[in-house]
């Protein structure tokens, strides 16, 4: 069956609207508590452990997922300006000048969108800058701090002491949750939000995987944000888990019709490192118009790689807990790790091309892109795009040049295409005419 | 050999590339061979205890022309991270078994991932230190980490790291760091008796010899210290911040002595002097290590501990240095120097201690501008 611009935009709405529902009703939630004295806490993205905070009715708050709402909102300038001013460097990451920028101007707190977190929770989990960012949140706005040092994967396995260093403090948390809040913690309770957890990852799971069909479901780098939120900061309650089961049927149904992200998929992607988003729109539209469409994306894993099949565990809460957060994440793998996950993507899910977005501000993804870039053409011969913007400073985005890079990109892929089925067709008719 | 001549060796061993520092040192210890420690710090202790010499690697300086480094990190990458690549994609390290990495940042982690994909041979480790010092199982955590090390660079040797051997080596940076601590102290004494430029070439030089030898200049140098004339001058005493991982050039250090301050404390060679006391020589070595970088080390950009803030440190630093004002030299791009900053300024305009910023980067060839602002900060410091 042939796809339609019309049919897809339909269903990139359907899981869109659910999404942006529950995505809204927890905003909501955040805005009610700067009026309540509903205990909040900041948490980072990237291999999270939202689900104990659950146990406690604490309000998960993500200051990334404010700074992403900036962005995309094309609201970020002022507040990184405003960051600056007070010093941070136009070299520091942008995701958090604007969420200082913010918070210095009455975004957090009575008068502003979120509450003034309680208590903030530092999973430091591969990325350096959490720690700067979360110490400066907790100066700023004088909230205690946890921290949660969660060992970098650097063997194949981790060992038993840095599980066993995880859970300790994951019981530090827990404890000072019970003193935040003064309720008991409940073992059974995290169970329960583990198994939504859980489902909400089988479903993450079976999604991502249905995007190895041609052509694909949704784009698994611009749509899968769809799904970012719900895994990321909504995951163990049972809308999440209600969430994914919805859209895995609404993607099931869409690979039965045959339809794709656009008309004519003509080049299947894989992108590695953050979206531009304060030109999200413009971004994808540069790819769209070459039919391009990317089947997995690396960005998408920041918070798990559940693709892989791994899901939290209730009957191992907090095992289970420690291990997604030590080994089943993006960020806390080594570069190494993620030229594997990549390459097995490209294969698996039958792409391409590879494009490396690299941004600026986030060099957990790009210091050392250019070694990904020589890795992949060179050693692997997968072509290989690299363009530079930023995620979340829209001085850094240059229209002109990023098209002027993606159309010799996809040219070239063009004209190796055609002339590979070139050579086919001749070589065909030379067989026949030997016959 | 005098304070000048040790300066004088201390300049020549940092003109040297890795490669040439090794077999400068064979040309003593024949059999000997390297183990990289890129900042901010390893514990050296078992590297020399597995009978190598543990070599500070803080890029190349302006020794080498970046010529593979750039395709793979971009512009906006520290300079230490491309040199140090460089040194490896240029075949400048031979002689050493490997190199250590640690937990300070985005770059140094993936810049170990990829000096570990394009080297063959090498030994490439990444070492997790502790970022959370007050866990119940911070300790024990540690010191497994210390263990993992100890394991694989013994697998990599093909001989076993002692108990033994390590506590030898304790004692040997103990006495090393101790030193150094007297160094600086006296100097703070004696203002001029040493200067900050040819105290950083001497620590600096440290890192490329081994460590025996190195105490016999450590102990030169103090016994010659008082033989120097102190000349006090009419200078504005600073703390240079910022400096704890790409260390910035002589000269800079150079044009900011010359523009009328005097250096009274650092975070320059930080991993090679953290601790504030000896290690503890009793008991297991690798124990009394961990509890040292838990529970002994001097505030740094790169180690979160959340009971004794860096702004807290920076404020004793400046108080019991007797220093007026602190010279922050972040290098360029560095991601936990200039995040660190916003917060220490924020502190020391609180407190109404003065401050400068100035960005530096390896391939620095002029100091002037950086010498006129340090001149006009300090001029405004002692006409006020
Ligand atoms: S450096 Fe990257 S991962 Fe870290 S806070 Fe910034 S955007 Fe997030
Ligand atoms: S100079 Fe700064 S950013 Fe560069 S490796 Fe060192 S700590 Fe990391």
């Amino acid at each position: 069956m042939r796809t339609t611009i019309a049919d897809s935009k339909d269903y990139r709405g359907t899981v869109h609207k659910l999404s942006r529902d529950i995505i809204s009703d927890w905003l909501g939630q955040l805005q009610a508590a700067t009026k309540t004295d509903t205990k909040s806490a900041y948490l980072m993205v990237s291999g999270n452990c939202v689900e104990i905070l659950r146990c406690f009715d604490i309000l998960p708050t993500f200051p990334e997922i404010n700074a992403l709402q900036l962005a995309i909102r094309k609201n970020s300038l002022p507040y990184i300006i405003k960051a600056e001013e007070i010093g941070y460097a136009s070299d520091n990451c942008a995701y958090v000048k604007a969420d200082i920028g913010y918070t210095l101007d009455g975004g957090i707190g009575e008068d502003g969108t979120i509450p003034k977190p309680d208590l903030i929770v530092c999973n430091f989990v591969g990325c350096n800058v959490y720690i700067k960012w979360f110490e400066h949140c907790a100066e700023i706005m004088d909230v205690p701090l946890v921290m949660l040092d969660i060992p970098f994967l650097r063997e194949d396995e981790p060992s038993k002491e840095d599980t066993q260093y995880v859970i300790t403090q994951l019981k530090e948390l827990i404890a000072k949750c019970e003193d935040l809040t003064g309720k008991k913690f409940d073992m059974d309770r995290l169970r329960e939000h583990l198994a939504y957890s859980a489902r909400a990852e089988q479903g993450w799971a079976k999604a991502k995987n249905l995007c190895k069909a041609r052509p694909a479901p949704y784009d698994a780098y611009f749509d899968a944000i769809n799904m970012m939120g719900p895994i990321n900061a909504l995951r163990g309650t049972k809308e999440a888990a209600d969430f994914f089961d919805a859209a895995v049927e609404q993607y099931e149904h869409i690979v039965e019709q045959g339809l794709g992200v656009v008309d004519d998929e003509r080049f299947r992607i894989v992108v590695e490192g953050p979206p531009p988003y304060p030109y999200y729109r413009n971004f994808r539209g540069l790819f769209e118009a070459w039919g391009a469409v990317a089947v997995q994306s690396t960005y998408s894993t920041v918070g798990g790689t559940w693709e892989n099949g791994f899901c939290h565990d209730p009957e191992r809460p907090l095992e289970s807990i420690a291990e997604q957060m030590i080994i089943h994440n993006l960020c806390n793998r080594s570069m190494i790790e993620r030229y594997k996950q990549i390459h097995q993507y490209i294969t698996d899910w039958h792409a391409d091309a590879l494009v490396i977005h690299s941004v600026k501000s986030c060099r957990l993804f790009s210091a050392g892109q250019g070694d990904m870039r020589e890795h992949f053409i060179r050693d692997l011969g997968i072509p290989t795009l690299m363009v530079e913007s930023d995620l979340e400073d829209p001085r850094y985005y240059a229209e002109a040049q990023l098209k002027n890079r993606i159309d010799a990109f996809f040219e070239a892929l063009t004209y190796k295409r055609l002339r590979s089925t070139a050579a086919a067709e001749a070589a065909a008719a030379a067989a026949t005419q030997g016959d | 050999m005098t304070i000048d001549e040790i300066v004088l060796h201390s300049r020549s061993l940092l003109d040297m590339k890795p490669s040439q520092v090794i077999k400068k040192t064979q040309e003593t210890y024949p059999n000997v061979r390297g183990f990289a420690v890129f900042p901010v710090y390893a514990p050296h202790e078992i590297i020399h205890a597995a009978g190598l010499m543990p070599v500070g690697l803080y890029g190349a300086g302006d020794q080498l022309e970046i010529t593979h480094a750039d395709s793979r990190f971009q512009s906006f990458i520290c300079s230490i991270a491309k040199s140090t690549l460089e040194l490896f994609l240029a075949d400048e390290m031979d002689g050493f078994v490997g190199i250590a990495f640690s937990s300070i940042c985005d770059v140094a982690r993936n810049l170990a991932s990829v000096v570990s994909r394009n080297t063959e041979g090498i030994y490439v480790e990444y070492l997790h230190l502790p970022q959370n010092m007050a866990s119940e199982q911070s300790q024990t955590y540690t010191r497994s980490e210390y263990e993992r090390f100890r394991r694989k660079l013994a697998e990599h040797v093909g001989r076993p790291i002692t108990d033994a051997a390590i506590s030898e080596s304790l004692k040997l940076y103990n006495e090393q760091r101790r030193l150094i601590r007297a160094i600086y102290a006296y100097r703070q004494d004696h203002p001029g008796s040493i200067s900050a430029a040819e105290l950083t070439c001497i620590t600096k030089a440290g890192t490329r010899m081994m460590p025996g030898d190195y105490l016999t200049i450590l102990k030169d140098v103090m016994e010659q210290l008082p033989q120097r004339p102190a000349h006090a001058r009419d200078t504005v005493r600073v703390v240079v911040e910022g400096a704890f991982c790409e260390q910035p050039p002589i000269e800079l250090i150079e044009a900011i002595e010359a523009a009328g301050c005097e250096i009274r404390d650092d975070d320059m060679m930080l991993g090679w002097r953290l601790f504030t006391g000896d290690v503890s020589e009793q008991g297991d070595p690798l124990t009394a290590l961990a509890n040292a970088y838990l529970n002994e080390s001097v505030y740094c950009s790169t180690r979160h501990d959340y009971y004794h803030p860096r702004t807290e440190g920076l404020l004793a630093r400046v108080r019991d240095s007797g220093a007026k004002a602190v010279l922050f030299t972040p290098a360029k791009f560095c991601e936990p120097a200039l995040l660190d900053y916003v917060l220490f300024k924020r502190c020391l305009d609180d407190k109404g201690v003065p401050h400068l910023k100035l960005e530096f980067e390896e391939k620095m060839w002029t100091f002037e501008a950086p010498r006129t602002e340090v001149e006009t900060f300090a001029e405004s410091m002692l006409f006020d």
